[in-house]
C-alpha cells in the first residue's frame, strides 16, 4: 500500500516536516539520505536557533529533531533516493531496486557545498581539500592554509580556522566580501588572517598532499603560487535537485519553485521546503519553519483529494 | 562504543593492526557531524562480519600521532590495513552498502 507521505531529506526541514506529519497520525517515511542532519551536521556551535539560550552544537540540534520525529512514529530509511517518478499518484520513489509509493511527498534534500571544479580539487580531497572547516581544521595545526570565498561562512570559518592554523590567507575574486560588514572586519583585523583581493585559483597543487595553489591576479592575469598545505572552499552552496530535474519545476539555479506563501511544487501532491526551495534566507529556523508549513500543507491536500 | 567495534589508542595502533584478520580503523572525533553517520554502518559490518574483518575505531583527538602518522586530513578515513600493512583509504562517509562493497576483496 501507498505512504500517505514520504519525506526526502533528514535536514531541519524535513525532521519538522515529520514531527508534524507524525502528530498528525500520516505515518511519515523519512528517506534521510547519507548526508543525515544535512549541514548543520558539519557545523560547531549553533548560536541562534531560538530555545537554546546558551547555544547548541549543530549535531546536536540535528539528534534531538531525530528522536522527536522518530518518538511520534516516523520510519526512518538511511539511504539516498535514487530515482523518482512524479507523473502519476502514488508517486514513485526508489532507492536502488527499492521502490517506494506514496500518495504526497516532501522534498527537503537541501543544497551542499559548491566546490570550484579546478583541476587536483577532487583529486586531492580529503589530502588537504576540504569543504569542512569544522571537520578537517584540526588536522592543519601550525600549518598555513588558504580559503576560498567572500561571504559571511568564509569569514567565520576563516576565523575558526585561526584556532589551528599558522595563517589563513583568504582569496577572493573581487576587490570588497560581500559578508556583513562586521564578520569581514572581524576577518580582515585578524592577525593570522590575510586577504589575497582579486584572485582566482587555477589549480591546486600536489602529487600526494597539497602542496599549494596556482592562483592569478584577475586585473594584472599575474599568475603565481601559493605555497599552503591546507585548501578550504566556503563558496556557497547549490540545491540538491539533480534527481528532480525532470519532474519538477525548477529555477534557473537549479532550485525549486514553489508557489508564493506555499510549499506547493509545479505537480499537484509534491511539496518542497527548506534550503532546496531558499536561495536567500537559509537558515534552519526557517527551514524548519517550512517543513512545518509542507507538513501541514500535506495534511490539507491529503483531506482535500479523500473527500 | 559500540559492542563489535574495538576501541583503539596511540599505544594499542600498532598491534591492532598486526592481527591476522583484516583489520578497518576508523579515524573519527567527537565533533565531527559525518563520522557520526559511519557509527551504525560500522558497527552492524563489525557484526557481520565478526571472525573475518577487525574494526578499530580510532578517536583522533585522544590519539593526534597515530593520525598524523598516517597522514590523515579529513575525518572520518578509514584504512584498511592487512598484517600491519595499509592496503585501501576511504576518505569521506559513505553508505553500509558502499562500504560493504569496498570490503569485499578483503573478507572473502
Amino acid at each position: 500500500m501507498a505512504e500517505k507521505v514520504l519525506i526526502v531529506g533528514s535536514g531541519p526541514a524535513g525532521l519538522t516536516a515529520a514531527i508534524y506529519a507524525a502528530r498528525a497520525d500520516l505515518d511519515p517515511l523519512m528517506i534521510e539520505g547519507m548526508e543525515r542532519g544535512g549541514q548543520l551536521m558539519l557545523t560547531t556551535e549553533v548560536e541562534n536557533y531560538p530555545g537554546f539560550p546558551e547555544g547548541i552544537m549543530g549535531p546536536e540540534l540535528m539528534d534531538g529533531m531525530r528522536k522527536q520525529a522518530e518518538r511520534f512514529g516516523t520510519r526512518i530509511v538511511s539511504s539516498d533516493v535514487t530515482k523518482v517518478d512524479f507523473t502519476e499518484r502514488p508517486f514513485k520513489v526508489w532507492v536502488g531496486d527499492a521502490l517506494y509509493e506514496s500518495e504526497t511527498v516532501v522534498i527537503s534534500t537541501g543544497a551542499s557545498a559548491r566546490w570550484l571544479g579546478i583541476p587536483g580539487e577532487s583529486r586531492l580531497r580529503g589530502y588537504g581539500v576540504s569543504a569542512c572547516a569544522t571537520c578537517d581544521g584540526f588536522f592543519f595545526r601550525d600549518r598555513e592554509i588558504a580559503i576560498v570565498g567572500g561571504g559571511d561562512s568564509a569569514m567565520e570559518e576563516a576565523i575558526f580556522l585561526t584556532k589551528f592554523a599558522s595563517k589563513v590567507t583568504i582569496l577572493h575574486r573581487r576587490d570588497e566580501f560581500r559578508a556583513s560588514k562586521i564578520m569581514a572586519q572581524r576577518a580582515i583585523d585578524h592577525p593570522k588572517i590575510e586577504v589575497l583581493w582579486n584572485t582566482t585559483i587555477e589549480e591546486v597543487l600536489g602529487d600526494d598532499l597539497v602542496t599549494g595553489l596556482r592562483v592569478k591576479n584577475v586585473l594584472t592575469g599575474d599568475k603565481s603560487v601559493l605555497p599552503v598545505e591546507g585548501f578550504f572552499l566556503a563558496i556557497g552552496h547549490d540545491p540538491n535537485t539533480k534527481i528532480f530535474q525532470d519532474q519538477l519545476e525548477l529555477d534557473s539555479s537549479g532550485y525549486i519553485t514553489t508557489g508564493a506563501g506555499s510549499t506547493r511544487t509545479s505537480v499537484e501532491g509534491v511539496f518542497a521546503a527548506g534550503d532546496v526551495v531558499d536561495h536567500y534566507y537559509q537558515q534552519a529556523v526557517t527551514a524548519a519553519g517550512m517543513g512545518c508549513q509542507a507538513a501541514i500543507d500535506v495534511e490539507h491536500w491529503l483531506d482535500r483529494t479523500e473527500t | 562504543m559500540g559492542q563489535n567495534t574495538v576501541k583503539g589508542t596511540d599505544a594499542t595502533f600498532v598491534e591492532l593492526i598486526g592481527s591476522a584478520m583484516p583489520t578497518l580503523v576508523d579515524f573519527w572525533a567527537e565533533w565531527c557531524g559525518p563520522c557520526k553517520m559511519m557509527d551504525g554502518p560500522l558497527e552492524e559490518i563489525a557484526g557481520d562480519r565478526s571472525g573475518q574483518l577487525q574494526i578499530v575505531k580510532l578517536n583522533v583527538d585522544e590519539n593526534p600521532s597515530t593520525a598524523m602518522q598516517f597522514g590523515v586530513m579529513s575525518i572520518p578515513t578509514m584504512i584498511i590495513f592487512q598484517a600491519g600493512e595499509e592496503k585501501k583509504r576511504l576518505v569521506g562517509a559513505r553508505s553500509k552498502a558502499q562500504l560493504e562493497a569496498e570490503i569485499a576483496s578483503f573478507v572473502s
